[in-house]
């Protein structure tokens, strides 16, 4: 184990073999950010002096690019979640604004962020790739953040009032409490919900990197490129070429960052929920071989140790706050948000009112029409994933096989079954109204899947026990016992599913493979073609009413559902 | 035994005045009422009482985890606004950090203090050796059984040289024998002095447990918590629980239980919104059966009849006041004695003590009465919960309503004065049997 009290004795400096391997893989990763890093700063004509090549040889280098884009934004996404989780949490004014504002955030489409965005870091840094680089990464970041925070504010919320009270009793200040209790006890599920959202942006990544928003047209060197040169120039080899370096890739993170997080991540879990088979990690045992660099992290955890420990901050805690400061206090804040509420109303009112009522009509129309596809589409999935799911988590052995193959579907781009799609669509003379609708599911619906794997693990042998002993077969058993069963977990993965559909209507409804566009009427398709234009009120017109369809029925079905789910069903 | 130097007579601890009040929906819940407590130094203080008598309240402001709302608390003649260097805490729970290890766990204290490295190893491995832990230095505390993982507990506690140690039942989470250890190696430190500690509060619903251990006893009286007695022990530690001063000390922490409390307090509100406890129908109805049956035959001594059925206090007076209420059996100084009807009943058959059951209810039980009577009244025979909830929220708080409705639902059920219905979350007339009984057995 490596997390062993410090010894009193000297450590050891020298290196072992194990070293090797992994100092190889540290030093690997250092060079890649500095290359990038540098690539990120060259001037604009840069990127027109070498423009995206569709050769195999240079997707390696594209890849790691993408890779850095994405740890840059998980690495913001950690620290939003660290500060806004903790607000929100912790301070309850701030939750009254925070928890409303994430829950529209994330139903903002991730296109709709970057077409306000690229303007805004183009003007920023002109003539530098950097602006478009930080519209990307601000773009991949918006498809991770949402769930990282909401788990980690979730798990702040549940820290056990006991351990809050020995914490507080043993006199550890607010920021020791934060990083020796809070953090350690968020941790796995920050990084299961981090897994996640890899996947969630490499769905995008070819929205982010191929940015064309009006006359702004950019190609940031990346796998997200690649493909889309490749669809425009109607490349079939290379879009196999991209899905199987994009196969590596995931899989090489996997194994290298994410197997050994999760791993290492369940020391953090509270007795009772801890995981019965431990998971392993190869590559997690290989850094605790390692002398050199064990002794370097143990430094480094020295040192945050300090940090975090080290300066007792002598504020005592104390248990009452002054009354009338607080109260004059929180007037100050609820009326200065009040004045940015107005002000924000004034000038979205204002933004809006320029439209006709015909054109409010129209769009809330196509809103309605890609509801029916996202409900309908979203109801297919479960009627399969469900079964399939109870199927694969009544077999203990499959399960954590299947959840990799899982996480890798998830992360396809949607651009990447494109050929596809067109092909049949035009070939067989099918209505793209109704035959575009199964790819806005396509990275959803395995959230279905997972999380109904979990949730049939979750029912009690006693039960599958006694309805084998009864004889309860068939119909009867998924109907009395499997069904109940899951049912608050699948209504999780369908929420999940839906949230993340209404996200891909708008690269789903609008279709292309060389000059070949397939249209189908909805709002994702409003979005995405007033995107190309560079129309911005429509934009935000669009955006707007995407919103309000996706927040009202998360509280007017998915909320109920959830709670009815919760109320009958739980097993405990 | 007083394991320390003399102090002048200033006590260790204050507690003046002290209330208590928690924000609810439906208002303001006190639950701490005018607590007046002084803790000397070489004394170890019981806090007795039943659920909802806010002793783990009472506890958690002294340990400056809670703000009263009204009085103060002094420790060492400072008062306390937050948690106080030189007082530790154990918690039932053990609360135990799961990614630390043994040795990290009990360092923490000590490293929030400032104390570090080979400083804060030194007393740890001191505290460890102390609560007899050593070996396990390095394990995660889900690889220990409950009795040591509340042994790293203790030793936590202990390392940052406490003057003043709060226990929240810190041994009800443990088996008997694992307690009973536990508390005699704690007795031992204790007697021996070899601690800091000048004083213990401990918190507690074992009424053995407290005799055992603590020289005085303070008893709270549930909703609002007050101060109901405060009893003397004055026998030489360890203690023989056999002995016949034990017992007689037993038998009057239980007389003071048992005294019912001034009627005036409840005149005010009507016989259909008093509150009641919630106890299921079948503890009852193993208590009746164990009262009716041999060495009791109908009357027992409280103490003796909790010690065989291994019932917690809590269950024990709930269980004890159902039947009172209900008119099943008697309560007085500690003795429990089963009425005619109590008798008839435990000798009775299924169905005879479901009619039993029912008129008594009906006769003595306001609220099960009331509930039928509105049902009849209403042409379906059906009425939501909230209409009684709110009912009795007019005299009740809002947890007190629900269980006591509850419980009327419980027993309504039983009785088969009504129905309730869940899905609905609404009460209904019984209904005579429908054709929804069970396809007969196929012959095999």
């Amino acid at each position: 184990m490596v997390r062993r009290f410090e010894s009193s004795l000297p450590p050891r400096i020298g290196a072992n073999r194990w070293d090797l391997l992994a100092g190889g893989l540290v030093l690997a990763a250092i060079a890649l950010f500095v290359v990038a890093g540098h690539q990120m700063r060259a001037p604009m004509a840069a990127l027109d002096a070498a423009p995206i090549s569709l050769e195999p040889d240079r997707l390696a280098g594209y890849a790691l690019r993408t890779v850095v884009r994405m740890a840059v934004a998980m690495a913001v996404s950690l620290l939003f979640t660290l500060v806004v989780g903790t607000l929100a949490a912790r301070n309850r004014r701030a939750r009254s604004i925070l928890l409303p504002l994430l829950d529209v955030l994330q139903s903002v489409p991730v296109l709709g962020y970057l077409s306000f965005t690229v303007v805004l870091f183009l003007t920023l840094f002109p003539d530098s790739v950097f602006g478009a680089e930080l519209a990307a990464i601000f773009a991949i970041f918006t498809s991770q953040v949402w769930n990282m925070t909401f788990s980690f504010y979730q798990s702040l919320r549940t820290v056990p009032a006991d351990l809050h009270d020995a914490a507080r009793s043993l006199r550890l200040s607010p920021w020791q409490r934060f990083w020796h209790l809070d953090v350690p006890f968020a941790t796995p599920g920050l990084v299961w919900n981090a897994m996640v959202s890899i996947s969630g942006s490499w769905f995008f990544v070819v929205a982010c990197e191929a940015i064309a928003v009006g006359a702004h047209t950019v190609q940031l060197p990346g796998i997200g490129s690649y493909v889309a040169l490749a669809i425009e120039q109607r490349d079939l080899a290379a879009i196999g070429w991209a899905l199987a370096v994009m196969l590596v890739v995931i899989g090489l993170t996997d194994l290298l960052i994410f197997g050994p997080l999760v791993a290492w991540s369940d020391q953090f879990r509270l007795g009772g929920s801890r995981t019965a088979v431990a998971p392993k990690s190869w590559m997690l045992n290989v850094w605790r071989r390692t002398r050199l660099l064990r002794n370097a992290g143990a430094a480094l955890r020295r040192l945050v140790g300090r940090v975090t420990l080290g300066h007792a901050s002598r504020r005592v805690d104390r248990t009452a706050a002054p009354r009338l400061i607080g109260g004059l206090a929180g007037l100050a804040y609820y009326a200065s948000l009040a004045a940015i509420a107005a002000a924000a109303a004034w000038y979205a009112l204002h933004f809006l009112t320029a439209f006709e009522a015909a054109e409010w009509l129209h769009v809330f129309a196509l809103g309605a029409l890609t509801l029916v596809r996202v409900l309908v589409v979203t109801a297919l999935a479960m009627l399969v994933w469900v079964p399939v799911g109870v199927i694969i988590g009544l077999q203990p052995a499959w399960t954590t096989r299947v959840q990799p193959i899982v996480q890798f579907l998830a992360a396809i781009p949607v651009n990447l079954v494109f050929p596809l799609a067109v092909y049949a669509i035009v070939h067989l003379r099918l209505n793209p109204d109704i035959w575009l609708s199964p790819l806005i599911v396509l990275g959803a619906q395995w959230y279905i899947l997972f999380n109904v794997i979990a949730g049939t693990s979750t029912i009690p042998q006693d039960l599958l026990e006694i309805s084998r002993n009864l004889q309860v077969k068939g119909w009867l058993r998924w109907r009395s016992v499997l069904l109940p069963g899951v049912a608050p977990y699948a209504i999780t993965g369908a929420l999940t599913a839906w949230g993340g559909a209404w996200n891909a209507t708008i690269v789903a409804e609008v279709v292309y493979w060389g000059d070949q566009r397939l249209v189908a009427h909805g709002l994702g398709a409003y979005i995405a073609v007033n995107t190309e234009a560079g129309d911005f009120a429509r934009i935000a017109l669009g955006v707007a009413v995407m919103c309000v369809y996706v927040v009202v029925f998360n509280r007017l079905m998915w909320r109920p559902l959830y709670d009815a789910a919760e109320r009958r069903f739980r097993l405990d | 035994m007083d394991p320390n130097t003399a102090m002048p007579d200033e006590p260790l601890l204050q507690v003046s005045k002290l209330c208590k009040t928690f924000e609810k929906a439906s208002g303001e819940l006190l639950v701490l009422d005018d607590i007046d407590l002084n803790v000397r130094s070489g004394e170890i203080v019981g806090l007795l009482g039943r659920s909802g008598s806010g002793k783990s309240t009472l506890l958690r402001s002294i340990a400056g985890l809670l703000s009263p709302s009204s009085g103060t608390v002094h420790f060492q003649g400072q008062p306390i606004d937050g948690p106080a260097e030189g007082i530790s805490l154990v918690f039932q729970s053990f609360a135990l950090f799961p990614w630390l290890t043994v040795l990290e766990n009990v360092s923490l204290g000590l490293r929030a203090m400032g104390v570090h490295g080979d400083e804060a190893r030194r007393r740890s491995l001191a505290a460890i050796d102390l609560i007899g832990l050593d070996g396990f230095e390095s394990a995660y505390p889900r690889e220990l059984s409950g009795g040591m993982q509340q042994r790293v507990g203790f030793a936590r506690a202990l390392v940052v040289d406490p003057v003043l140690m709060l226990m929240d039942e810190p041994f009800s989470a443990l088996d008997v024998l694992t307690a009973e250890t536990l508390r005699t190696d704690f007795l031992d430190l204790w007697t021996e002095g070899r601690t800091q500690i000048r004083s213990v509060i401990l918190v507690t619903h074992n009424i053995e447990e407290a005799v055992f251990l603590c020289d005085r006893i303070i008893v709270l009286a549930a909703h609002p918590g007050r101060v109901q007695a405060d009893i003397t022990i004055d026998l030489p530690h360890p203690r023989d629980r056999l002995s016949a001063p034990f017992s007689q000390a037993v038998e009057e922490v239980y007389a003071i239980l048992t005294a019912r409390p001034a009627a005036t307090t409840r005149s005010a509100e009507p016989a259909t919104a008093r509150h009641i406890r919630h106890v299921s129908v079948n503890v009852m109805a193993g208590l009746l059966e164990t009262m009716a049956a041999a060495p009791y035959h109908g009357r027992g001594d409280l103490p003796v009849v909790a010690h065989e059925l291994q019932l917690e206090l809590d269950e024990l007076f709930s269980a004890a006041e159902g039947l009172q209420l209900l008119g099943l059996a008697e309560l007085a100084r500690g003795d429990i004695a089963l009425t005619p009807a109590g008798l008839e009943y435990a000798d009775a058959g299924t169905q005879q003590r479901k009619a039993i059951f029912r008129a008594l209810a009906l006769r003595n039980v306001a609220l099960v009465a009331h509930i039928l009577g509105v049902l009849q009244t209403r042409p379906q025979g059906r009425a939501p919960r909230v209409r009684f909830e709110a009912e009795l929220e007019d005299h009740l708080s809002e947890q007190y309503a629900r269980e006591t409705l509850d419980t009327a639902i419980e027993w309504g059920r039983y009785a088969e004065v009504y129905e309730y219905d869940d899905d609905s979350q609404s009460l209904l007339l019984e209904q005579p049997e429908t054709a929804s009984a069970p396809a007969p057995p196929s012959p095999s």
